[in-house]
């Protein structure tokens, strides 16, 4: 059944008329060009797709477009214009998280939502956080070192 | 001329022009035949171009691989794209270097040895001669052949080569973009391929009334067996093919699938059969893996359009111009008629389903001429479909004497194949092929040469002393499709002899370190051994506590390649859990340290990942489960902590990183497991299932 949806996507409203069923993911993908969400299984079981729903991270391979109605959501091509998310991509780049980058879009999505609740997680909650996300590359250590080291650099910058 | 042999990819291609161009003012574009894969190449033979041209990295860029224009430099596989594309671009870029100086010599009528070069401008005597790189440029003969011949600059006065620069492609990778999968081509297509559920499984019926019905503007392109489902719509080919067999109907048809001839004999063996007669105790056992999945995290894709007569074809394949060959004969095109161009995909570790999507998008490109189509695969199909990891065993007889030293050792290695990659043995390989005709199912199936390290045979010869009689023989009756997965035979050879080494230490009444240096003079490889050894306080062979302990490996990858000693730390309660890992690495001269540490820490963890809990699910010779769920890897939560250490090495050859790690991790896990447990689990993976059955059995 075709719907008209708004939302905000990384801060601006978004309208579009779409089948109400249509995963979010295929919307951002193919509708609005957005690719930092990924499909990896379409099945809840990867992370690949993770965005930020209402300050919560959701699934975009199943989250249908007709539940978004006036959410706000955020992909990881918002995460420069946000404090936690640029700190997020500065430390991925220092540590050099990830090797072929294909899970990076979703765990940045996962350790955002986590630090915009808990700006500072111990190893343990980080790992929580992430348990959902999987990386074939067997990049995890660096992952880790790259989420510890933001939490270090936005508690430095906090007054 | 140094007299040593030039880099075999220079012989191929030997044209300066076609490894280095500076057409574009201030930048250098750098070709290579070898792909990214996600370990980070790009970066690394940037850096090694920008160290001979004294450049700044961000000047110079990989360009992507394009049948029409790269080097052929054939699969990007078994760790040598840095050995071999690094040593042709390395001469390529210091020859180049040599002839933009000659140029600026003769311009300003000064001798060539005043002239140094800094980012591109040319220096006279040390000053700025006002000349630079891309001014002089078209005054060189890029046609010149690549010969040793420009001298190298040493090692020592290294400036980019030897420095942990970031990967340039992450930064897109991070926020969105950078794979094939985000290739939008205007108007394309989307596709989903209905596979065949066995190999030479018949296409029975098709129910379009219903296809149609439920999923309105979806239709289905059929090729003999090959099943296709088209869409403008991405979502609705997606729904349509994840319920696929409410209108799909297969058949199996006796005797259609017919398995290839397996190579006579034994494919290798490696020395005589030592006397066993000084043998005071034996052992007599058998290791084993089953066939693993590639599971990566982004599944195969591929986009084509067929236009004016000429394919073109988008694709993660390690192997652009193998798999141009097998597309234009597969569809009866002229090679000329196909142009194959290599895009990023997710985590590439051998010979997974990429070319079988680039054919399949072939397939439907050529049935729909002009339009632009984009296959992708499903998580189920990633898991299932594409060539998997061969399963192997590996029995072992050996002997210790009265010494305490190994008197016999033989090891019989059987394997399904692990070189079925697209136009091996003569064969297309391809899976939509064996679809679309059935004459493309292969009939024969041969090992990976030893010159090429081997597939079964790869680290079978143990890196000890002692004589040893090695047999490889593969096994092609299965009709599960395998090919080459990270480090092939190796995985499970090495599992088998450094498990082996373990019984035989405790037979010995030795100390497994001990036990072997006693057979080993490879220094290099005691180095690493002892290193590792310190790292772990490695405490000689007693058990750490109840259910907690340490096991150690050691191996040389492909006996020529680099040297990795792993200690793992496991506790055992329901679950074997793998707490901490040391490694000590020898891999020559690092291009880039931090890259080579994540290619071997990530090894690492992948092989705890499938020496722990991977398995395909195989029942009456079918695949008989699919998706995350009946195959899980291992997750945050649940990998070590890992400390690396790199041997230095000073003017010793790079050799590649990313394969070395797994056979001795897996063996480390399996001795610190068995001394955990005290009873050996030999059949990876070392799950709870096969860790109760071994202390029954045991
Ligand atoms: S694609 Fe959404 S969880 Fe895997
Ligand atoms: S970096 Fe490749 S899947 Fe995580």
């Amino acid at each position: 059944m075709t719907a008209s949806v708004c939302f905000h996507l990384n801060g601006l409203a978004v309208s579009l008329d779409a089948d109400g069923d249509t995963p979010l993911l295929f919307v951002l993908r193919n509708r609005l060009g957005l690719k930092a969400a990924r499909f990896g299984c379409g099945n809840e079981e990867c992370g690949a797709c993770l965005v930020e729903i209402d300050r919560r991270a959701r699934f975009a391979c199943t989250t249908p477009i007709a539940a978004l109605a006036g959410a706000q959501v955020t992909t990881a091509e918002g995460l420069p214009d946000h404090p936690i998310g640029a700190a997020l991509l500065a430390a991925f780049a220092q540590e050099h998280a990830g090797q072929c980058g294909y899970c990076l879009s979703g765990i940045l999505m996962a350790a955002f939502v986590l630090l915009r609740a808990n700006p500072t997680p111990d190893r343990a909650s980080i790992i929580a956080a992430l348990d959902g996300n999987l990386c074939r590359c067997g990049a995890h250590g660096g992952i880790l070192r790259a989420v510890e080291r933001a939490v270090a650099s936005l508690a430095e910058a906090a007054p | 001329m140094t007299g040593r042999p030039l880099p075999k990819s220079l012989d191929d291609t030997p044209a300066l022009g076609r490894w280095i161009s500076l057409a574009e003012p201030g930048r250098v574009i750098i070709a290579s035949g070898k792909v990214e894969l996600g370990q980070g190449i790009t970066t690394a033979l940037a850096q090694i171009a920008a160290e001979a041209l004294e450049l700044r990295l961000a000047r110079v860029t990989l360009a992507e691989v394009d049948t029409d224009r790269a080097p052929n430099e054939g699969f990007t596989a078994g760790s040598q794209s840095v050995e071999v594309s690094g040593a042709a671009l390395r001469l390529a870029a210091a020859q180049a270097r040599a002839a933009l100086i000659a140029v600026a010599a003769v311009r300003l009528g000064a001798d060539a040895a005043r002239l140094g070069c800094d980012d591109g401008a040319v220096l006279l005597d040390g000053a700025p001669s006002g000349l630079d790189f891309w001014g002089l440029a078209a005054d060189v003969d890029w046609g010149q052949p690549v010969a040793d011949a420009a001298g190298l600059r040493p090692a020592s006065a290294y400036r980019v080569v030897g420095q942990s620069v970031p990967r340039a492609d992450l930064v897109q990778k991070r926020i969105g973009g950078g794979f094939i999968h985000d290739i939008d081509l205007p108007g394309m297509a989307h596709v989903r391929v209905v596979r065949q559920p066995f190999r030479m499984a018949r296409l029975e019926r098709v129910d379009s009334d219903r296809l149609a019905r439920r999923h309105p503007g979806v239709r289905a392109l059929g090729k003999a067996d090959f099943l296709a489902l088209v869409s403008d719509d991405e979502y609705a080919v997606h729904a349509a093919h994840a319920e696929a067999d409410r209108f799909v109907r297969w058949q199996e048809v006796p005797g259609r699938w017919q398995p290839a001839k397996a190579p006579e004999g034994m494919v290798a063996a490696i020395g005589a059969e030592p006397a066993p007669a000084t043998c005071t105790s034996t052992i007599a056992v058998r290791y084993a893996r089953a066939h693993i999945a590639h599971a990566s995290i982004g599944p195969s894709c591929a986009l084509a359009q067929y236009e004016a007569g000429r394919l073109t074809v988008w694709t993660h394949s390690q192997g652009v111009f193998a798999l141009r060959a097998q597309i234009a004969r597969c569809l009866g095109l002229d090679v000329a008629a196909v142009r194959v161009v290599h895009a990023h995909g997710a985590g590439c570790y051998g010979h997974n389903g990429a070319d079988d999507a680039a054919l399949d998008a072939a397939i439907v490109a050529c049935a729909l001429p002009g339009r632009p189509v984009r296959v992708l695969w499903s998580r189920e199909d990633e898991l299932s479909r594409g060539p998997l990891g061969a399963a192997m065993s590996a029995e072992i007889s050996a002997g210790v004497d009265a010494a305490g030293r190994v008197a016999a050792w033989a090891m019989h290695v059987t394997s399904a194949p692990h070189a079925q990659r697209p136009g091996m043995g003569g064969y297309a390989n391809l899976s939509s092929a064996e679809a679309m005709d059935g004459a493309h199912l292969p009939r024969e199936v041969a090992d990976l040469p030893e010159a090429a390290g081997g597939g079964a045979s790869r680290n079978a010869r143990a890196i000890y002393d002692f004589a040893q009689e090695v047999r490889v023989a593969i096994d092609t009756r299965s009709r599960i499709r395998t090919s080459s997965l990270r480090s092939l035979g190796a995985h499970l050879n090495v599992f088998a002899i450094e498990s082996a080494m373990d019984e035989l230490a405790e037979l010995a009444g030795a100390d497994p370190l001990d036990f072997r240096l006693r057979h080993l003079s490879d220094p290099r490889c005691r180095r690493v051994l002892a290193e590792a050894a310190e790292m772990s306080g490695w405490a000689g062979a007693q058990a750490t506590g109840e259910g907690v302990a340490k096991g150690l490996a050691v191996a040389r990858y492909k006996g020529k390649g680099a040297w990795l000693a792993a200690v793992a730390e496991v506790t055992v309660e329901a679950d074997v859990r793998l707490q901490r890992l040391w490694l000590a690495v020898d891999a020559g001269l690092l291009i880039n340290p931090e890259g080579a540490r994540s290619q071997i820490e990530g090894g690492a963890i992948q092989a705890a990942s499938w020496s722990l809990k991977e398995a395909v699910s195989v029942e009456n010779d079918r695949i008989a489960a699919f998706g995350w769920g009946s195959y899980p890897i291992l997750r945050f939560s649940e990998v070590p902590e890992i400390e690396t250490r790199f041997i230095e090495s000073p003017g010793a050859a790079p050799l590649g990183a990313g394969e070395a790690a797994q056979g001795p991790v897996a063996a480390a896990i399996g001795n610190a497991v068995a001394r955990a447990l005290g009873a050996r689990v030999r059949d990876l993976p070392l799950t709870r299932a096969q860790i109760l059955r071994a202390v029954a059995g045991g």
